[in-house]
């Protein structure tokens, strides 16, 4: 079963904009949904570990791209 | 000897069991019971205060969590309808409507107010930064489902009719409700 990664580009936004348009994209999205975070904000590396946190969501990986930007993977848990 | 005295401690301690459990289980039933939620008594009408208040309830409610905010006192002006003017019934509620106008976005710093020049400066460094603005965060706190509640007192006191203030908001309620809410929050605050 192949997964569809659904794209967030939060880049640029400040708090708490990243988290704001992933809240909105996760929503309506069924269980086991994955998505791409795309952000800038620095603020965002510890943000989306306590977004998951919060949320139950899983945090699968976060990483920093070579341009400097933040790259986060998410999978809706419920 | 010993034998009895041994029965009698066994008895003992099973009623003396019982009644902890008991004794325990009507403390529970008093405890409150705290929601995944935060609360917010949104008293101040600073710009530095709104803002964070904003910030602060449309995280909750991104993060899953239940958020309501409570606009009392100076607070209360932030959900004044953008234009509306001169708001009350009497000359006081009328002078102190165009003393101080409401909206978030007239609202003012307590730091750096520089005669209006340091709100404007921190919405252009906003803008620059991509940081959302306070009226544009209540806006994504209405979508968000954060409940904005009105103070009944505050508007009361300054002559604030229910059509002065934001579209969208609940019903306004008092001290007591407010408390209710505060109390089933996970995260109280005042700002």
């Amino acid at each position: 079963m192949s997964t569809t990664i659904i794209t967030v580009d939060a880049k640029g936004q400040s708090c708490p904009g990243p988290l704001v348009s992933l809240a909105k994209a996760i929503k309506d999205a069924p269980a086991g949904a994955t998505f791409e975070l795309l952000a800038t904000d620095p603020g965002s590396r510890s943000d989306v570990p306590s977004w998951a946190e919060l949320t139950g969501n899983n945090l699968e990986s976060a990483e920093t791209l070579p341009d400097g930007s933040f790259r986060y993977l998410i999978s809706r848990a419920v | 000897m010993a034998i009895t005295e041994d029965r009698v401690d066994e008895t003992g301690t099973l009623a003396d069991l019982l009644q902890r459990v008991e004794a325990l289980e009507t403390e529970q039933s008093k405890q409150v019971k705290k929601k995944n939620k935060m609360t917010i008594i949104a008293w101040g009408g600073q710009l530095d205060r709104i803002w964070p208040t904003t910030i602060l309830a449309t995280t909750a409610a991104a993060s899953g969590m239940e958020a309501s905010v409570f606009f009392t006192f100076w607070g209360l002006f932030a959900i004044v309808k953008p234009g509306v003017r001169v708001t009350g019934d009497n000359w006081m509620q009328k002078m102190m409507s165009v003393m101080n106008p409401g909206s978030a976005q007239k609202a003012k710093l307590s730091h750096y107010q520089f005669m209006g020049a340091g709100p404007a400066m921190f919405k252009k460094l906003a803008d620059d930064q991509n940081v959302a603005k306070p009226d544009e965060l209540i806006g994504l706190a209405q979508e968000l489902g954060v409940k904005l509640i009105p103070c009944q007192m505050t508007m009361d006191l300054l002559g604030l009719k229910r059509e002065d203030l934001l579209d969208g908001l609940e019903e306004p309620i008092g001290a007591a409700t407010a408390i209710r809410e505060m109390r089933e929050a996970a995260i109280p605050l005042f700002i």
